[in-house]
């Protein structure tokens, strides 16, 4: 049957970080914030960050979404901490690569266990939503790294 | 010859084919519908034999061109009974229709205080062009409700257009509740208080006989590729006195009538709208869709459509976990079902189907307002048309249970 096709997208992991979100939520107190929508879906997500020593201490994340931009959200809150503005940029464009297909080699050393949604490249038109919480914590911290990368989410373009 | 409703499926090649290993079943026909060789062979002839721009040239060509164009004219007339080819102006779609009446007619003739009245039904095309006309002039814009049941709440309607309403613009039958709404008594409310009747009919022309005359409308507007026509065509009809007092949009070539340095005068609707090169081949096609519309019959059309619609909702309501927006009665409902299924995600429920070769919608079908009122974040969204048939109801009805089982115990 077609739908066992899906596993490719709906992993185990994936389900279970859709079911159990990690850091679901707000922070007393936050450095950074941003909402974001994904003006396909009407899905809101809302991102908080607090830093410290220059590196993300702690993340929140609040919103309504599908299982894709709600795992994605859980396992980039997990992955995300620790990280400096700056590691969180590159993680967020070899994200953006490997949803399109185009992983850089050491993408799952950078992006860990988020790495399992590389399957979504074989469902185009799901990128947008493995990509929002990715796309809203890189806006919410991308003021402390100063300027944007410009082949930042290159998947906007397709 | 009249065709059994079940051969003109043949008449579409697309849907001839697999999708992720399984034959296709397109649910997605109030996005847009799928075109029918008719229609693309008239394009095709058009651009092998008759090109040339319309109105201009003496040559034969020129002259071929401007004939079909302009003839397409009158099969529109004919189509929603207008009274006049000449209160048929060509436009992109229903979206710039709507955004034409908005920013002339009421631009014009809309000021501070006035009330411009809509419903929580509408899609964006019917509700941003009247919010921006409200913020311009000072206008007050308001919300007619629907009932429990989905279905337009004539009793708030009557609440809500008033000595102060100026325009009335409602869709004839909804994208996303699958109901047809009673445009006739609405336009009788809004000419007692002085008002004129907008109407949306993206959604109702491919599927049932409209007539404008009946409906009493002011201006009605379609798009074409709804009805199996190309992508870029559309239709404003409007009464020819309310076109007559209303600007043009666009200047520039074919809309002038004389041009000096200082002062330009116009020609008269529906050809003063029309500034510049039109989508000729379009309006080819629409004609071509047009002709084989009324060849099949917007009645059977309709009973057919009706048909498939018996089995389907009552099947899809039968799937625990399903929840149907829009009247659960199948005698109230169009071929457009709108549903969510358990706690899931549309999004995930539409990839799913997908993988089974089934195309729907999912998201807020450009309702955002609506989506709002009905407390759901999006929906799936099934629509049917005239090749559909009863194989490709069971096949989303199996479908749902797959994906159900699928994403409730991660098997297959």
């Amino acid at each position: 049957m077609a739908l066992s096709k899906l596993d490719n997208l709906y992993r185990q992991v994936v389900l279970d970080h859709a079911m159990h979100p990690h850091h679901h939520g707000s922070l007393k107190r936050a450095d950074h914030q941003m909402e974001i929508r994904n003006p396909t879906c009407g899905d809101v997500l809302n991102v908080e960050v607090a830093l410290k020593d220059g590196k993300v201490s702690e993340i929140a994340f609040s919103g309504s979404g599908c299982t894709i931009s709600q795992a994605s959200a859980s396992m980039m809150t997990d992955e995300v901490i620790g990280k400096t503005p700056a590691q969180i940029s590159q993680m967020v464009e070899t994200f953006s690569e490997m949803v399109i297909g185009n992983p850089p080699a050491d993408y799952e050393k950078l992006l860990g266990d988020a790495a399992i949604l590389e399957g979504v490249a074989k469902f185009p038109a799901r990128i947008k939503c493995a990509t929002l919480a990715w796309k809203a914590v890189y806006q919410a911290v991308g003021n402390e790294n100063g300027e944007a990368s410009a082949g930042i989410m290159r998947h906007e373009q397709l | 010859m009249v065709k059994e409703m079940s051969n003109y499926r043949a008449d579409f090649p697309i849907l001839q084919q697999k999708v992720n290993d399984e034959p296709l079943v397109y649910l997605d026909n109030a996005a847009t519908a799928q075109k029918p060789k008719a229609v693309v062979e008239a394009l095709e002839y058009y651009y092998y034999h008759d090109n040339a721009n319309v109105h201009r040239g003496v040559h034969t060509l020129a002259e071929r061109a401007t004939e079909q164009f302009e003839a397409v004219r009158q099969k529109v007339a004919n189509f929603i009974n207008a009274p006049s080819s000449q209160e048929i102006v060509y436009t992109k779609g229903t979206t710039e229709a709507l955004n034409w009446v908005a920013a002339s007619y009421g631009a014009t003739h809309v000021k501070a205080g006035d009330e411009i009245v809509i419903s929580y039904m509408e899609h964006h095309s019917n509700l941003v062009p009247w919010q921006q006309l409200a913020q311009k002039t000072g206008a007050v814009l308001k919300y007619i409700d629907f009932t429990a049941t989905g279905e337009l709440d004539l009793n708030s309607a009557e609440q809500q257009i008033t000595d102060k309403t100026a325009i009335v613009a409602l869709t004839q039958a909804s994208n996303v509740l699958g109901v047809i709404n009673p445009i006739k008594q609405v336009a009788a409310l809004a000419h007692q208080h002085g008002a004129i009747m907008v109407v949306d009919g993206a959604q109702s022309t491919p599927h049932i006989k409209v007539d404008v005359q009946a409906l009493d409308a002011d201006f009605y507007a379609f798009s074409g590729h709804k009805l199996m026509a190309p992508t870029g065509i559309g239709i404003l009809w409007g009464k020819s006195e309310l076109l007559a007092d209303m600007p043009p949009l666009e200047f520039g070539g074919e809309m002038i009538d004389w041009v000096q340095l200082q002062k330009t005068t116009f020609k008269a609707a529906p050809w003063k709208f029309e500034g510049g090169t039109q989508n000729i081949a379009g309006v080819i096609g629409l004609g071509a869709a047009i002709d084989y519309l009324s060849a099949i019959g917007m009645d059977r059309i309709a009973a057919h459509e009706r048909q498939l619609v018996d089995y389907l909702l009552p099947a899809l309501l039968e799937i625990p976990g399903v929840t149907v927006y829009g009247p659960h009665d199948p005698a109230k409902h169009t071929g457009v079902i709108s549903f969510n299924l358990d706690n899931l995600h549309p999004h995930d429920v539409a990839t799913a189907l997908d993988m089974e070769g089934v195309a729907v919608r999912a998201g807020h079908h450009c309702a955002q307002p609506l989506m709002e009122h009905l407390k759901v974040a999006a929906t799936v969204r099934a629509s049917l048309y005239l090749y559909n048939n009863l194989e490709d109801a069971q096949r989303l009805v199996k479908a749902l249970k797959a994906t159900k089982e699928f994403f409730n115990h991660g098997t297959v």
